[in-house]
């Protein structure tokens, strides 16, 4: 097939300039995905214009769609751009920057704030030190793993945020995928130690009531991570914490 | 009063984030440099798991048999006590996890479950689900956070390092790094820098299996001011490894260790589909040539196997370079739980699901056993490293570290799977605490960033900027990488021969040339992505030239560095005590005699310096060849 892929690549130089639209064409070869033809626009970055352009900068690592960086708007739905095949896409494939991060070049956004609300919402477990105290954590049972396991595997890439009404730039709103680790610290056998902080965390402005309950986190997450699950389990823990706190009963 | 000793860590992957958690806890200050979020670094692309022995199937594993199978399948090339302390700590290492929440696979018990890998016969591979690289760095990275939170720690991600700032006397005090965004060079002053930035991969470009953080740039900067590299021509390939055009992706040993056979037709004409080849027809390869470990042989010997099959019988699957990874003979409920990544992944990025269609795999570069070469202090008493002793992840340059896969540690000339999650982690554990207690025998701080030493080095590195900038050549850095990728994988790769390798320094040189006349096609200043990678370019071409000089000069097959000239052939039919063997025994202690010796590379003005330094072999001596059959 001498097919032709057409893309319309949103851009920005700089946080601070206007946004613009070029169009790039790559042949098509099969499993091509959208980090691969990024790479090929790079290498000669000429748009169908046959203008000679800046490269076009996005965000990439593993290319296996485990380090969350590559995320993007494909076709205006929040995407890994090296797991998705140019073949499931209807063209002209549009590839946008997220939208709710600030703009820092191109496709690439700052995504800090993610990582601050980690820390907001305390996502450790607190051990005395990195040092071997001769003894491992408590048992976990096969099923309470499996539970945990659909949580730990969130790469941070942002897509649940993005797809969130309650969740924006101006917006307190934590999101999806900070609750999520919260249910996950919360329900490992020593993580519960330090339960009611991290519920207090999260039952304050921008905590789990500005939920609207939209339901798009689910359906965006490329690692099926059981965000709507997370938040129905975190509202009931948070309504009985809110007992406990008025009528000061020890937990 | 003494001022409050600082330390930078170059890297945010398993080596670099152990590193910075045993420094933050001993009270220094600690500042991590990561090319972006360090949640994001290439650890997280390990599936299959990390070993250490915890003897729970009945199976009398022990942690004398977990050294003995690491320093047997690395052909006796680590320095052993660094070894042993390693197979020693690891269950603790991993308890450490646990404690850290990482979520690793049960038993019905609700105990740490364990998998078979590569290369041993017992269990001893513990596993989280298929993402065991992802799970155990997010364990270190939450408690970095917790470290951030409590002000112990900064985090410098979106930065580059570029150079060291050394004193007069040569000693380390800081770094020179470049932000990402605003392209600015600055410099940071420490007390001591642990380099941990991870393997170097991109070396063989789109040939491997390595994310694009890998690109050995940074400890070839470091080379370029005196550190010595070692062991660099030991480069073990993944034997089972899907094609594809932006990387190769890895489809884990678990897939072998869970079961999986390896095959190509008997037939080069073969035209039926995969499945409805009869047994007959179909040439289980590993299986025949090495009856007792079968498909779960080391990677370097599968990696050849699989070059013999393709490259001298001519059976690559459609005269292609390719073999089968078959599961489909495999209860699809049992590998879909114990295999979800892999599967996951070539269904994504190959469109065919191999629960019902054998894969199509090739050797690809993983791994890098060489690096900066570290040292370590034994202690006489346990045979195994002296705990705390400023010397272990030293390198050459005094203040400067070295942990993780960017260092030469634990593998000699081969790695056994899932050795190097244990020794990514480990290394940072010890190199940690080492540089905790190089700093409480310093008597003098750093100087302040506006020093000469510092300012000499920025204006330098600003000249490199510069001259890419400005430079208007023909060259295009993306096409010279994949150049690069094609020239080492098929030159410097699995099998190897000393002309070629001539050819292939010559041709290095040629792109080093090339590398000096690019056009970085790019005129916005801001967040140029083009002049990061053009700088790390020259460095990989570089750092390609030290792999091909080092391979050239070893004229022998050790471990992962093969050549078939120097083969010593294990005799036919023949076993320990029959005289054929006994002979064979014989030249190859004769060969350890020439060639059991670390290499050392040093920078020089006409290329690597090639040395040579001997093996501390105080703990199991090379008696006995490894013999897989
Ligand atoms: C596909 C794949 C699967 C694997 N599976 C397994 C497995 O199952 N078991 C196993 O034991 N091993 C496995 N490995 C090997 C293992 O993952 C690595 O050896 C290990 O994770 C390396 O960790 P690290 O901390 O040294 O480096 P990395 O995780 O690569 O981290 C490097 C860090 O350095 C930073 N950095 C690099 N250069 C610079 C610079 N110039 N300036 C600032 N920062 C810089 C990066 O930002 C990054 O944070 C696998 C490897 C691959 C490729
Ligand atoms: S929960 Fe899913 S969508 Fe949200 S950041 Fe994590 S991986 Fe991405
Ligand atoms: S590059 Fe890592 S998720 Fe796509």
């Amino acid at each position: 097939m001498s097919e032709k892929i057409q893309f319309r690549i949103r851009r920005q130089d700089t946080p601070y300039s206007p946004a613009y639209w070029q169009t790039f064409q790559v042949p098509f070869r099969e499993g091509l995905n959208v980090v691969s033809a990024l790479m090929m626009i790079r290498q000669n970055p000429l748009t169908t214009d046959g203008m000679k352009v800046d490269p076009v900068a996005w965000e990439f690592n593993c290319m296996e769609e485990v380090c969350g960086a590559c995320t993007m708007l494909i076709n205006h739905r929040p995407m890994p751009a090296c797991s998705t095949l140019v073949d499931t896409l209807q063209q002209p494939i549009t590839l946008e920057p997220l939208s709710k991060f600030p703009v820092i070049r191109d496709l690439m956004v700052d995504r800090s704030r993610m990582f601050a609300d980690l820390k907001r919402v305390r996502a450790w477990i607190e051990i005395d030190g990195a040092w071997d105290i001769h003894q491992g954590a408590p048992r976990i049972s096969p099923e309470h793993w499996r539970d945990n396991y659909l949580y730990s595997r969130c790469m941070s890439c942002g897509s649940c945020l993005e797809a969130c009404p309650q969740y924006g730039q101006m917006l307190p709103f934590v999101g999806a995928a900070a609750l999520a680790a919260v249910r996950l610290m919360n329900n490992h056998p020593t993580g519960k130690y330090h339960r009611k902080q991290r519920l207090h965390a999260i039952m304050v402005e921008g905590g789990l009531s500005d939920c609207g309950n939209a339901q798009n986190c689910v359906q965006v997450c490329p690692k099926e991570i059981p965000l709507t699950t997370a938040i129905g389990e975190l509202g009931r823990e948070t309504t009985v914490q809110m007992l406990k706190d008025l009528f000061g009963s020890a937990d | 009063m003494r001022k409050p000793r600082k330390v930078i860590v170059v890297g945010g992957g398993l080596g670099g984030l152990w590193a910075a958690l045993r420094v933050a806890e001993a009270g220094h200050q600690v500042q991590i440099f990561s090319l972006f979020e360090v949640k994001r670094s290439h650890s997280v692309c390990a599936q299959g798991g990390i070993n250490a022995c915890f003897d729970s199937k009945g199976e009398r594993d022990t942690i004398w048999q977990h050294i003995v199978d690491t320093l047997k399948g690395g052909a006796y090339l680590a320095n052993q006590p660094p070894v042993k302390s390693m197979c020693e700590d690891a269950p603790g290492l991993i308890q450490t996890f646990e404690r850290m929440g990482v979520t690793f696979s049960r038993t019905a018990e609700g105990l740490l479950d364990l998998r078979l890998f590569g290369g041993v016969k017992h269990r001893r591979t513990l596993f989280a689900g298929a993402s065991t690289g992802q799970q155990l760095l997010y364990g270190v990275d939450q408690e970095i956070r917790r470290q951030e939170s409590l002000g112990r720690l900064q985090k410098f991600e979106w930065w580059e390092f570029l150079s060291l700032g050394l004193n007069q006397q040569g000693v380390c005090q800081g770094i020179i790094a470049m932000n990402l965004r605003t392209m600015e060079i600055k410099a940071f002053p420490s007390d001591a820098v642990m380099l941990a930035s991870g393997g170097m991969g991109q070396v063989y470009g789109h040939r491997s299996t390595n994310s694009t953080n890998s690109t050995g740039a940074a400890a070839c900067r470091v080379y370029q001011q005196g550190a010595w590299f070692a062991n660099t021509e030991f480069f073990q390939f993944h034997p089972t490894a899907m094609l594809g055009d932006d990387k190769t992706r890895l489809m884990s040993e678990a897939a072998r260790g869970e079961g999986g056979r390896i095959w190509v037709p008997r037939d080069a004409q073969e035209q039926r589909r995969p499945n409805q080849i009869p047994e007959q027809d179909r040439f289980y390869f590993l299986e025949e040539w090495y009856p007792s470990y079968g498909n779960t042989v080391p990677r370097d010997l599968a990696s050849r196997a699989i070059w013999e099959v393709v490259n001298k019988l001519g059976l690559g699957v459609a005269g292609e370079a390719k073999v089968y990874l078959d599961l489909t003979h495999l209860n699809p409920g049992f590998i879909e739980q114990r295999l979800h990544a892999i599967l996951d992944i070539y269904r994504k990025f190959h469109g065919t699901d191999p629960v019902h269609e054998p894969m199509e795999i090739y050797p690809s570069a993983h791994y890098a056993m060489g690096g900066l070469w570290v040292d370590f202090e034994r202690d006489d008493t346990t045979g195994g490293i002296k705990h705390g002793s400023p010397r272990n992840h030293a390198t050459n340059i005094p203040g400067l570290y070295a942990c993780g896969e960017c260092d030469y540690g634990y593998h000699g000339a081969n790695r056994l799977g899932a050795n190097s999650l244990l020794s990514a982690s480990y290394s940072g554990r010890v190199a940690g605490e080492s540089v905790a207690n190089y700093l409480q025998g310093l008597q003098q701080g750093h100087p302040d960033s506006d020093d000469p030493i510092y300012s000499s080095e920025i204006n330098h590195q600003q000249e490199l900027n510069r001259q890419l900038i400005n430079n208007q050549g023909e060259e295009n850095p993306y096409q010279l990488h994949r150049e690069l990728g094609e020239l080492m994988s098929s030159q410097v790769g699995v099998v190897r021969d000393n002309q070629t390798l001539s050819n292939a320094i010559e041709s290095l040189r040629t792109l080093q040339q090339r590398s000096r006349n690019i056009d970085l096609q790019e005129r916005n200043s801001w967040s140029n992505q083009g002049l990061a990678y053009a700088r790390q370019l020259q460095e990989m071409i570089r750092l390609g030239e030290v792999i091909a000089v080092s391979a050239l000069h070893r004229d022998e097959c050790r471990g992962a560095h093969y050549k078939p000239e120097f083969e010593l052939k294990l005799p036919e039919n023949a076993s320990a005590g029959d005289p054929a063997y006994e002979t064979y025994r014989n030249q190859w202690k004769a060969q350890n005699q020439n060639w059991l010796k670390t290499t050392i590379a040093k920078q020089t003005d006409w290329g690597p310096q090639i040395d040579y330094q001997a093996v501390d072999l105080s703990v199991l001596a090379p008696e006995e060849p490894r013999d897989y059959r």
